[in-house]
């Protein structure tokens, strides 16, 4: 059987795409800011906390991290509505995203802030800075800067995910893909097309990132350099 | 007519963990033979075969596991291929895994000093020797907590291929929960299982991960 | 009256007790060499001095603050007292200016103005004012030790600690930093420094605490003991480090 791919009627459906890959970006936009926030704050907050504190969010770290976004997803979206609460499947897929990346991001800024030399701190509280100050002014953006990349890998891989959220019926770009694969029955074609679209996506998301991250942590000051790269323990995959 | 959540239920979710399992297996072996030729490609000394290993695992990596799921799938089915669906599924999820675990695996072996090399060079043994009884050894201790690491995501990542009827936990899930209408229950045991598989594999990834924290200060 | 006062003080790591009751006193202006073998509770007890480790026994009272472990009583202290670390411990994502200004802006309040004002005048004090907006990674250790004084400098403190600020330098550059510090001496300022120098505290010391085992075993006037220690232990420690 001949091995021929038709793309006109899939191209035909374009605008349909575009919707999709507009929403994706949307959705992946507003978790990484939201998550990230969250991962922030609550490593910040862990930092301050003593030890035997801690454990709230350690354990909203492990149970995102060793559970699959689909379920946390169908927890969200088919779960709460059963206590009461209902959501749009667009909302909950925000939802699980932000949740899911929050609890990545906080194990990424821990292991950055957990990176800075005791030292440093004592310097800081030496001068008569309060634990906070030490916090904004000495640890913050060494340690940010340090888990940077780790930072961009985990936002491109929350990007990836939002492709499940076509489980839930969201016209994201697989949901839009399968959308157009039903009507056209093109569906190599199609997933063709959209994997083209989610490598340029992730390609763009690195690239600009990584320019952010120069422009936030300019090499005038590098804490980079020989002694850099903080690499926390995530490997690769997605949610 | 609608069951009660009961131990029924909960068995036929452990039952279907167990495919979820036999998906990760067989992922974890074709992906790691397939990854292994990947890492030994993209540090050789051909450049062709560097750059072709260097975009395999990019656009890997660039793309969601879904995609792939559904490109093989729709692909061989569009050549002609049919293949039953769990066996589709695992050849996915061992491309995919092959792209990440060469990656890792790179990494690992691009970590061992290049001392060793030159070392091992320096008694006469040939490439293939250096590998077998100088870095790969070596490369192996260093590789092992992120493989371990990786793991515990190829687990959950089998919950994709619920979506072409797969029975895996996650599809059993979906079954219990149309016949139970708890989605919470049944959703909140099906993360509960996954948890008790993943969680323990995570602690032996970070347990490992401690003979090599990379501690650096400022 | 002094302006240092350490009284019995005790302090132990797990099972291992590193002061086993230390008294000692320290006027305005004077500047004391805190010697010792490591391990003799030295780092320990400068450490002390400013809070950051704490005592589990006996008192200390140092620039008029009675120590009190509550975060604001702390900061009120370190404001007088300052500490240069045998790392430097520069910020290494701020400038010079900014490692110098930071604290006198978020602790004291002052004006960026003002600050920049105070920075100029403490690097031109150690002759680094073209280093002024350089970056930590840029400079020579001792040009970063030099830094980190001034640093400490800039909150204007009573009392400063200095542990083990040459160990980590090359030689060539130690004078540089003992240079400075001499400086800050016959300005007056009542310094403690914990240091294998022996030169240096021949130079600058007029005082000398030796410890021995977590005590102070021996104190005095620094020309003098290091003309005749009393104790053995002492008389073996300067022949053992005798340049």
């Amino acid at each position: 059987m001949a091995f021929e791919l038709q793309f006109a009627p899939v191209l035909a459906d374009a605008p349909v795409l575009l919707e999709g890959f507009w929403l994706t970006v949307k959705l992946s936009f507003s978790a990484i800011c939201l998550g990230a926030g969250i991962g922030l704050s609550a490593a910040m907050a862990r930092s301050m906390l003593a030890a035997r504190h801690r454990w709230p969010i350690d354990l909203y770290v492990e149970l995102i991290r060793n559970t699959p976004f689909l379920v946390q997803l169908y927890i969200i979206f088919f779960g709460l509505p059963s206590l009461g609460i209902r959501v749009s499947a667009e909302s909950a897929g925000l939802l699980a995203m932000t949740i899911n990346l929050g609890a990545y991001t906080t194990e990424i800024f821990r292991a950055g802030i957990d990176s800075i030399h005791r030292s440093q701190i004592e310097a800081g509280l030496s001068l008569a800075l309060t634990r906070r100050q030490v916090f904004q002014y000495v640890i913050l953006k060494p340690a940010v800067s340090r888990v940077w990349p780790s930072l961009v890998s985990q936002f491109i891989l929350i990007m990836l995910t939002s492709s499940v959220c076509s489980f839930i019926s969201v016209e994201e770009l697989s949901g839009a893909a399968a959308l157009i694969q039903s009507e056209t029955y093109r569906s190599f074609e199609v997933y063709l097309l959209v994997s083209l679209l989610y490598l340029l996506l992730a390609l763009a998301f690195k690239a600009g990132l990584t320019a952010l991250g120069r422009l936030l942590f300019a090499t005038k000051a590098p804490a980079a350099g020989p002694a850099a790269q903080v690499v926390p323990p995530v490997a690769g995959g997605q949610p | 007519m609608i069951r009660p959540f009961g131990v029924d239920e909960i068995l036929f979710l452990l039952q279907s963990a167990g495919w979820t399992l036999v998906l990760t297996l067989a992922a974890s072996l074709l992906g790691g033979a397939l990854g292994l030729a990947i890492a030994l490609a993209r540090v050789a000394d051909n450049p062709v075969a560097r750059e072709l290993a260097r975009g395999y695992i990019a656009v890997l990596q660039g793309v969601p596991v879904l995609m792939v799921l559904f490109l093989s799938y729709y692909g061989l089915s569009h050549a002609g291929i049919e293949l039953p669906p769990i066996v589709a599924a695992s050849l996915s999820l061992s491309i995919y895994a092959s792209a990440y675990l060469g990656d890792i695996w790179r990494g690992a072996i691009q970590s061992v000093p290049r001392q060793q090399w030159e070392a091992s060079a320096s008694l006469a043994l040939s490439r293939a020797q250096q590998y077998r009884y100088v870095i790969l050894p070596q490369s192996v201790k260093i590789a092992l907590p992120p493989t371990v690491g990786f793991l515990v995501q190829l687990v959950k990542n089998t919950s994709i291929v619920s979506i072409v009827s797969v029975v895996e936990l996650t599809r059993a899930g979906q079954l219990v929960n149309n016949v139970t209408f708890q989605p919470f229950k049944v959703f909140v045991t099906v993360a509960l299982i996954y948890f008790a598989i993943c969680y323990p594999l995570s602690r032996v990834s970070r347990r490992l991960e401690g003979s090599f924290s990379v501690h650096r200060s400022g | 009256m002094s302006i240092v006062v350490v009284e019995d003080v005790r302090k132990r790591f797990g099972a291992n007790e590193v002061l086993k009751g230390v008294s000692l006193d320290v006027d305005r202006g004077q500047v004391v060499a805190l010697l010792g073998r490591s391990g003799s509770g030295k780092s320990t007890l400068l450490r002390c001095l400013n809070g950051l480790e704490v005592i589990d026994g006996g008192r200390i009272e140092i620039a008029g603050h009675a120590m009190d472990y509550h975060p604001g009583k702390l900061r009120e202290l370190r404001m007088d007292v300052g500490m240069v670390f045998q790392s430097f411990n520069l910020f290494p994502h701020l400038s010079v200016a900014e490692n110098i200004m930071l604290a006198p802006g978020i602790v004291k309040g002052s004006t960026k103005r003002d600050n920049r004002a105070l920075a100029e005048k403490v690097l031109d004090r150690i002759g680094l004012l073209d280093k002024i907006d350089a970056y930590p990674d840029s400079l020579s250790g001792g040009q970063q030790q030099r830094v980190a004084i001034a640093r400490s400098m800039a909150m204007q403190p009573k009392v400063m600690l200095f542990d083990e600020v040459t160990s980590a330098l090359d030689p060539e550059l130690t004078e540089e930093v003992l240079a400075v510090i001499e400086d800050l001496a016959t300005d007056g300022m009542t310094m403690l420094l914990v240091t294998h120098e022996m030169g240096f505290a021949r130079r600058v010391a007029n005082t000398v605490v030796f410890m021995h085992e977590g005590k102070v075993w021996e104190s005095g006037d620094a020309a003098a003991l290091f003309q005749g220690a009393r104790t053995p232990e002492l008389r073996q420690f300067l022949g053992s480090t005798l340049k």
